[in-house]
């Protein structure tokens, strides 16, 4: 935590009391860990290391089962996801209606690949599993927006409009 | 909850309100805003319809969301419930559109016919449906209990702690033959009976709302459309094999059905309906959302289990089963969400009600979330029995552009392919065990000429090694050998002996793994190998795929009859790889075409057609 750089302490101290004030709402819980990782990732964006290592301490679970969890769910993170994580849903029912050749569109045009994020932090790539839209195949979402009925010609549009925001 | 009078007494007034509004003239617009309904633009509909019904009068009208009536495709759907009581289902909505609806119908009384959906497609499409575990989804508001209630909501459980002991609960579900409907098709009855039978200090209740499997949603919609059955059949299972906890086991995939499942429960708690001392018989039950973490293999029973323990999702060997030692090694009852739907229901129309439903092997209906290469993609519940050709073309308006059907897959990634040659097959556990299928939770996608049989097993094993949970070798690496050997094949480099490997490791694996998840995953594989050997066999002696889909074994092809040299192709190309010019017929180089299909999409002429990888012999 000494070796960030980023001079805003005061945002990490929010988020340290949010973390505390998490870790103690769960603390008469039993199976606590993964609804903890999952409103600290809400809180910090991912899950970096320093903050694993505080969860350890807060509740006695050793480093290494945590890091065994964080590591074991796709849905957790351990490096920042952009502002905007565009997510191409590759269940069946997308695939077969032409899926990968979207998803294929947008690393082209990002010039990054699934799991990455941009340079300047705009945006990440995921290939989620099934959202259960499969009725408006094929579905991407960039982070709450949903779209359905997608065509590799409709990419550069949705980049563009988040370019800007 | 004091009392059933005071249920009763709800009742009435929860219909009195709904039908009083209607009878002063009093329209109710459902919108529909699950995920699909909202992926597709409900919520500007919805806000547009509020804000303009607060202009016109409140008594006139009220805008209500609901869940999902299943036609997918032609989200944004609303219905208009008319004071006599029929419903108008207007389809395709936009804001423009349900403003018009709002202004013609509502407050002149002109129903608008050609936005409605088309009686002949209605008739088709919910024609041969039966909705048992979908019998709330759309009519109601799922965020309001006064609905469900006004819907025989709680009944049930009124009935069952006031009326009925826990041994007879059971023996109504053994009767009614019920079958769990995540996939395995265990006797429901029979599993309650275990927990029941098993002595502990304290005893569980889960649900699995992992629903992984991709191209299923049906759980998703009865989260979404009717939450209150899954808590009210959750109650009654604790009853039954005596626990006061239970847990909801739901995917973060699922925001919309967390919200709304959680909103429900606390209405529920509100009422008493859950809680200390329900109806006054002293009966407590608790109920808890944990939520999932983007692991498929946590859809099965023992992974579900540990990861609510707060561990990776890593299933344990059975014996001992879960109704013995489950959740923390208490006994636990674990069911799909469509299970509990059906439970209230069986409840209070009786075992033989359910029974005389589907077919002797099967009984009752199940929900079917039907998608790929259809016309009428969404979800569907059929009565068990109903052939998988009167899914695919009565109810699903056969396939889109004139193509033949091919295949039908059900089951996911543990299931396997119907061909066309076995269309009349009935959807029933064992008739689908028969031809080495299964049922699976639901997901049902359907192929035309265009895929490729090879090609899908490839995707299915793509997904199930990434999904590996990596305990047991025979998955961890038996997976990944079958997943190389299927990727040398559509790659154009198999060999005759590929085929044997795959299918030696394929039994080995089915016979060796340790759950649900590596036993499965080489049904797609063996399921293809068994209706469409001769596609395999194609790929790795002629080097073609038939389906011209493996990009390894195809070219693309411009027809220079057809071209209109317009260069739409060549702008769209992202690696150049076509040339010529604004009247020059265009041509294709193959060695740099990186098979995208951008070009195919551009053309207006349908002049780009994929052909047969062209084979130069002797050229440099």
């Amino acid at each position: 935590m000494s070796t960030c750089s980023c001079n805003n302490c005061s945002g990490c101290d929010t988020n340290a009391a949010k973390l505390q004030e998490v870790i103690q709402k769960y603390k008469d819980t039993r199976g606590a860990l993964i609804p903890i990782l999952h409103e600290a990732q809400g809180i910090y964006g991912y899950l970096p290391l320093s903050v694993q290592k505080t969860i350890s301490e807060s509740t006695g679970i050793p480093l290494s089962e945590i890091y065994g969890v964080v590591t074991f769910y796709s849905e957790f993170s351990l490096e920042p996801k952009g502002k905007y994580v565009v997510s191409v849903c590759l269940g069946t029912a997308c695939y077969v209606k032409g899926a990968g050749d979207i998803l294929d569109k947008f690393k082209e045009l990002l010039g990054i690949d699934v799991g990455e994020c941009t340079e300047d932090g705009r945006f990440s790539i995921a290939a989620c599993r099934c959202i259960g839209a499969c009725g408006l195949a094929p579905v991407l979402t960039v982070n709450e927006d949903v779209y359905g009925r997608a065509v590799v010609e409709d990419v550069p549009g949705i980049l563009k409009k988040y370019a800007k925001k | 909850m004091k009392s059933l009078a005071k249920l009763k007494e709800m009742k009435g007034i929860a219909l009195t309100r709904m039908s009083k509004f209607n009878q002063a003239g009093g329209y109710r617009i459902y919108v529909g805003m699950a995920t699909c309904g909202k992926a597709a633009g409900a919520r500007p509909i919805m806000d547009a319809l509020n804000v303009q019904i607060e202009n016109i009068g409140i008594e006139k009208a009220e805008a209500v969301k609901t869940g999902c009536i299943g036609v997918c495709r032609l989200e944004p759907v609303i219905e208009v419930v008319n004071p006599d009581g029929t419903r108008d289902t207007y389809v395709n909505m936009t804001v423009d559109k349900a403003l018009e609806v709002l202004k013609e119908h509502v407050v002149k009384g002109n129903p608008i016919k050609k936005y409605m959906m088309d009686p002949q497609e209605a008739s088709t499409f919910f024609g041969k449906q039966l909705r048992i575990a979908m019998k709330n989804c759309g009519i109601i508001n799922p965020e309001n209990i006064q609905e469900y209630i006004a819907m025989d909501g709680y009944k049930a459980l009124g009935k069952v702690l006031t009326e009925m002991t826990p041994q007879e609960v059971i023996d109504q579900i053994k009767a009614s033959r019920l079958r769990g409907r995540g996939g395995a098709g265990f006797p429901t009855g029979l599993k309650w009976q275990f927990a029941k039978n098993s002595v502990d200090d304290q005893k569980y209740v889960c649900c699995n709302a992992d629903e992984g499997d991709p191209g299923a949603f049906m759980d998703r919609s009865v989260l979404e459309g009717d939450p209150h059955a899954l808590i009210e059949a959750m109650a009654i299972a604790g009853y039954a094999i005596g626990s006061d906890q239970g847990f909801v086991y739901i995917r973060a995939e699922y925001p919309i059905a967390v919200n709304r499942l959680k909103i429900a429960i606390e209405q529920a708690k509100e009422l008493g309906l859950i809680g200390k001392n329900i109806f006054g018989t002293g009966f407590n039950f608790d109920l808890e959302v944990r939520l999932g973490a983007g692991a498929f293999v946590c859809g099965e029973e023992t992974a579900l289990m540990t990861s609510i323990e707060g561990n990776r999702g890593e299933p344990r060997p059975r014996p001992p089963f879960p109704a013995v030692k489950g959740l923390w090694q208490k006994p636990t009852i674990l069911n799909n969400v469509e299970t509990y739907a059906n439970i209230p229901q069986i409840l209070l129309k009786g075992a033989a009600w359910f029974g005389a439903v589907g077919n002797e092997k099967s009984a009752g209906t199940k929900v079917f979330a039907v998608g790929g290469k259809i016309e009428n993609t969404g979800l569907v519940e059929i009565e068990m029995g109903t052939t998988l050709r009167e899914v695919i073309y009565d109810i699903g308006g056969g396939i889109p552009n004139g193509k033949a059907f091919k295949a039908a897959q059900t089951g996911g990634p543990s299931g396997g392919c119907i061909p066309a040659s076995l269309i009349d097959t009935p959807l029933d556990y064992d008739s689908l065990l028969n031809i080495g299928s299964m049922m699976g939770s639901g997901g049902l996608i359907v192929m035309d000429e265009d895929n490729c049989m090879v090609d899908i097993a490839r995707f299915f094993l793509e997904f199930t090694v990434e999904e590996s949970c990596g305990k047991c070798p025979p998955c961890r690496i038996g997976t990944k050998r079958m997943y190389e050997i299927l990727e040398k094949i559509t790659s154009g480099e198999g060999e005759l002996s590929d085929i044997d490997k795959l299918e030696d490791l394929a039994k080995g694996i089915q016979a060796s793994a340790l759950c649900g998840l590596g036993q499965t995953a080489p049904n797609p594989i063996l399921s293809t190998l068994r209706y469409f050997r001769d596609e395999y066999i194609s790929h790795v002696v002629d080097k073609k795929c038939t389906a011209h889909v493996c990009k390894a074994m195809i070219d693309f092809d411009i027809n220079a009859d057809l071209c209109k040299a317009c260069t739409l192709c060549m702008k769209a190309c992202p690696v150049g790889a076509i040339s010529g010019k604004v009247k020059e017929i265009h041509v294709i180089d193959n060695s740099k075409c990186i098979k995208c299909g951008a070009c195919i999409s551009r053309c207006k002429f349908g002049a780009i057609t994929k052909i047969d990888k062209v084979v130069t012999k002797g050229a440099n």
